[in-house]
């Protein structure tokens, strides 16, 4: 019985791809009432009055609620593990507003005609106080964006919102401005990384209801329903309790539904009128009022001796967290924890930098995590070096990176917002990953570039990159696997399926240590009252961690079962093996079926309820690694480029699904070259988003995509679940420096501002001509 | 021709319009601005979802006298007269294809599968035998943020291959 790297179907997509209702708003209460949100249309501003008055009066209306009528309690709606690493700066409502689509006020009707129309008749003034519209001038500007007194952080961060600074951080190995003064070659550049939109096809979505104990129930599109019902709970001073969280299926997430959107809303009205409302995000409200991934300026000095061995790597990072500091430390952490170890064999590491406020659209998690800026920024300051250094940018990687059974002392200095833990890497292929993607895009005989006429060339790029599998000794993974008669088991687990096909192999993974078939499993995921505790899908941590409980469970589940059947047979539980059909004695030819155990443990004799629990926390995060390889065609004449071929191949440890893990990857790297090549994020001059619909904000179509080749290394991670480490974010990090690096090679031209478009190509084209 | 599931739905109170839905032939009081995806998702059709309301990514699909059309800029009453397939119209076509997709592990978080599933459907209808090509752009207006696509290309071209 083989269940673990087998590309077994997902077990809900059938049912998902006919049409089966599963989703929030599928979900949520036909008589739910419908909320609608006022948002500021101020960038900051202050509400010096507001009258709900004619709304209230409105025929239809149920309540109108303003920050006079919820609880003033100031959380983050981070959605991470706890004590939080994110600054406490956000109340359920507020009566400053701080980017334009900020919440003023709330209406719940019967319908959302009128919810609509009684949103427009409610009266505001304010007073509009001086937006922070550019990060890089934030820390010295007039306006405070947090001025309230109680804002905080639960530990030291360099947390100072009179500067508008959100966190600040410093970490040295070594002293690098020795090392560089020693260096042959230096490279000392900067970079910027744009705000990305995640644009998960389902808006954000939330319903609730007060149930038959007069418990809040949420129904939420949500990655982290356990870090929910603790945060809406201290937002609105109530008992965890009184809360249950239910997450349905999720139309994809990518980080963007790991904090609380809506859920504040639905829940104030619900527990205002006892009635059940519902909040779907329009999609404008998604791209204005949820949250994109922080914009970095990211200087990267690299110093080298001359023949490439690198010595000293210098990163200094600003990072613009928008109006409230959700993940501000944390990402901006993992852009340099999740990046510098790769070259683990300098002499010394200087990182540093801030992260700060302003009034736009709030910045938080997005698959990558930093590391994907953080890679772009390090990735093409390495291809840089090796052109300085006039050494294929291959081997300049392969003479410098981390190998298999080696450390990095950044391990243990960086962690989740704090000290990291030490670790050495015991599973790495990235040495098999160039090579074969070096092969399979022939680099040979690509690199640098060739012409296919005068006015288009073509080059390959590429860059090389590691994630993570989860946060040691914080985040934790548990399950729940439940016998019933006739010998099937349902799994329950607070591990948060958006999409991932989390629930399939989470279910491989138990059927592999019972020895059962994966449709023996029955998987349900996430509810907060039945489901045990997990921190949710986030951290590429639900292979590793979460799959961990997983195996550990079902290994419990397996000795009672052997237990059970040993006692049936006369026999000591040592002398007994459950094979997934029978429990067998290791000696004579007794045995008993599953199915006739369950008889006995559920009918006839010695009656028993068979529950299995167990938990995990990861000791360390071994990363999963990825070499990607990008060609590209660029018409000299316009500056388009097209992306002919990207190779991804990655060492993730063992596939326990090769086919999901393959679009994990697939996925990702799409969302990466959309990234690279046109996702942006843009706002005009007043602090109005300009890309705030499908029609303004572009992500990549299937035209836009032509070859993309994924494979997997043959790895074995020893402290994984069957060898297997996390894939979910690992695919994103290579494109924006694979590509950037390929457009150098193909014509000359580097550009260090994604997103890298013909504009900005043709006209570094003209201005090399000049 | 009597519809077996005509529950009388009202609600709205303004036009009433009769329209052949997954084959049964409906009276539907709506709106005058009421939109063909808030009419299908009114009458309990909750396969028929929304992801973007400017007609731009393809979640909310629907067939329109078997051509695929996105609902969420189409007003109900335009409908009127025509014959509009849900998926859960088409359950034994869909579930043709739909097997395929999980095959390859593309199905993903699913939220853009039944209005993509809609769109191969009218591509079979009007391309006889389409290459690479004419399936990206067939089908260039279904977005899809899980996947990177190219799992649907394969998947669509083996679905292609069997129906051959």
């Amino acid at each position: 019985m083989n269940e673990v790297n087998k590309s077994v179907p997902k077990v809900d997509g059938l049912g998902l791809v006919t049409g089966a209702p599963a989703y929030t708003n599928d979900i949520a209460m036909n008589n739910a009432l419908v909320i609608k949100v006022l948002r500021s249309p101020h960038p900051f501003a202050k509400i010096i009055d507001i009258n709900t008055q004619k709304a209230m009066n409105l025929s239809g209306v149920e309540c109108v609620l303003t920050y006079k009528d919820v609880p003033r309690n100031i959380v983050t709606r981070a959605g991470q593990g706890y004590p939080e690493p994110s600054p406490h700066d956000k109340y359920i409502l507020d009566e400053y507003v701080r980017y334009i689509g900020d919440e003023v006020a709330v209406v719940a009707a019967i319908t959302e005609k009128i919810a609509l129309q009684a949103i427009g008749l409610i009266e505001v003034k304010y007073e509009v106080l001086r937006p922070v519209l550019d990060f890089e001038n934030a820390e010295n500007h007039t306006s405070m964006v947090h001025p309230e007194t109680e804002c905080h952080s639960m530990f030291p961060m360099g947390f100072e919102p009179d500067k508008n600074i959100a966190c600040t951080y410093e970490m040295n190995v070594g002293s690098v401005k020795e090392t560089l003064n020693k260096c042959d070659v230096v490279v000392k550049e900067r970079y910027y990384t744009k705000a990305q939109a995640h644009v998960a096809m389902e808006p954000h979505s939330s319903a609730a209801h007060m149930d038959v104990q007069g418990r809040l129930n949420i129904i939420s599109s949500t990655q982290t329903p356990f870090h929910m019902r603790r945060i809406i709970a201290e937002a609105f001073g109530m008992a965890a309790g009184k809360i249950r969280v239910i997450k349905p299926r999720v139309g994809g997430a990518y980080g963007g539904k790991q904090a609380i959107h809506g859920e504040f809303l639905v829940a104030a009205v619900t527990l205002k009128t006892r009635k059940p409302s519902k909040l779907i995000y329009t999609r404008k409200e998604v791209f204005e009022a949820t949250y994109c991934r922080h914009v970095m300026r990211l200087d990267l000095t690299l110093g080298s001796d001359k023949e490439g061995n690198l010595k000293a790597i210098d990163m200094e990072i600003l990072s613009d967290t928008g109006a409230y500091g959700e993940h501000a430390l944390t990402v901006f952490m993992v852009a340099a924890s999740k990046t510098l170890p790769l070259y683990n064999k300098v002499d010394s590491v200087h990182f540093s930098g801030k992260v700060v406020y302003t009034n736009h659209t709030p910045a938080g998690a997005f698959r990558g995590y930093g590391a994907v800026q953080g890679n772009f920024a390090l990735e093409s300051a390495m291809d840089e070096l090796a052109e300085k250094l006039g050494m294929d940018p291959i081997k300049l990687r392969e003479k410098n990176m981390i190998r298999q059974g080696e450390t990095s002392p950044i391990f243990k200095l960086m962690g989740e917002g704090g000290e990291g833990i030490e670790m050495s890497i015991e599973s790495c292929k990235l040495d098999y990953c160039i090579k074969r993607g070096r092969d399979i895009i022939s680099w040979k005989s690509k690199y640098p570039r060739k012409y296919t006429n005068e006015n288009t060339v073509r080059g390959v790029g590429m860059a090389i990159a590691m994630q993570g599998s989860g946060i040691p000794y914080m985040d934790m993974g548990s399950a729940i696997l439940k016998l019933n008669d006739e010998g099937f088991f349902n799994l329950l687990v607070g591990a948060t399926d958006i999409g991932t096909g989390s629930d399939t192999i989470l279910a491989q993974i138990a059927a592999q240590t019972l020895g059962v078939a994966t449709n023996k499993i029955i998987v349900y995921s996430s509810d907060t009252d039945i489901t045990p505790f997990d921190c949710g899908a986030y951290a590429s941590s639900t292979t590793y961690i979460s799959g961990h409980s997983v195996r550990k469970t079902a290994g419990e589940m397996k000795e009672m079962i052997e237990e059970e059947g040993a006692k049936r047979l006369d026999l000591l539980t040592d002398q007994v093996i459950f094979d997934g059909e029978f429990v067998k004695s290791l000696k004579t030819k007794d045995k008993i079926s599953l199915k006739e155990l369950c008889e006995q443990l559920y009918y006839k004799h010695d009656q028993k309820q068979l529950i299995a629990s167990q938990s995990y926390v990861g000791t360390k995060s071994p990363p999963p690694y990825m070499a990607g390889f990008a060609e590209v065609e660029v018409d000299l004449e316009t500056g388009k480029v097209k992306l002919l071929d990207y190779v991804g191949i990655v060492d993730c440890g063992t596939t326990i699904n090769p086919n999901l893990a393959r679009i994990q990857v697939e996925g990702g790297l799409v969302q990466g070259i959309g990234m690279a090549m046109f996702e942006d994020v843009k706002y005009s001059t007043s602090g109005r988003l300009l890309t705030n619909s499908l029609m303004q904000y572009t992500i990549p179509t299937r035209q836009d995509i032509n070859k993309i080749t994924v494979e997997f290394a043959e790895s074995y991670e020893p402290t994984g679940p069957y060898g297997a480490k996390s894939v979910g974010e690992i695919g994103i990090d290579t494109p924006p420096a694979a590509i950037a690096n390929a457009i150098f090679n193909a014509t000359g031209v580097r550009i260090r501002n994604l997103p890298i478009t013909p504009e900005k190509i043709l006209m570094a084209l003209k201005g090399d001509a000049k | 021709m009597q519809c077996p599931c005509e529950k009388g739905i009202t609600g709205g109170d303004e036009v009433k319009i009769g329209v052949t839905i997954n084959g049964c032939q409906r009276n539907i009081d709506i709106e005058a601005d009421e939109m063909l995806l808030d009419m299908l998702r009114k009458i309990g059709l909750l396969s028929v979802k929304r992801g973007c309301d400017t007609g731009s990514c393809g979640i909310c699909t629907v067939l329109l006298d078997g051509l695929p059309i996105p609902s969420c800029v189409c007003y109900a009453a335009k409908a009127e007269g025509h014959n509009i397939i849900t998926i859960e119209g088409a359950q034994k076509e869909a579930i043709d294809i739909a097997e395929f997709l999980v095959a390859e592990g593309v199905d993903q978080c699913g939220y853009c599968s039944p209005g993509f599933v809609l769109a191969i459907l009218g591509m079979m209808k009007e391309l006889k035998d389409p290459t690479e090509d004419d399936i990206k752009h067939y089908l260039v207006g279904n977005l899809c943020r899980c996947s990177g696509y190219v799992g649907h290309l394969r998947a669509i071209k083996k679905y292609l291959e069997v129906k051959r």
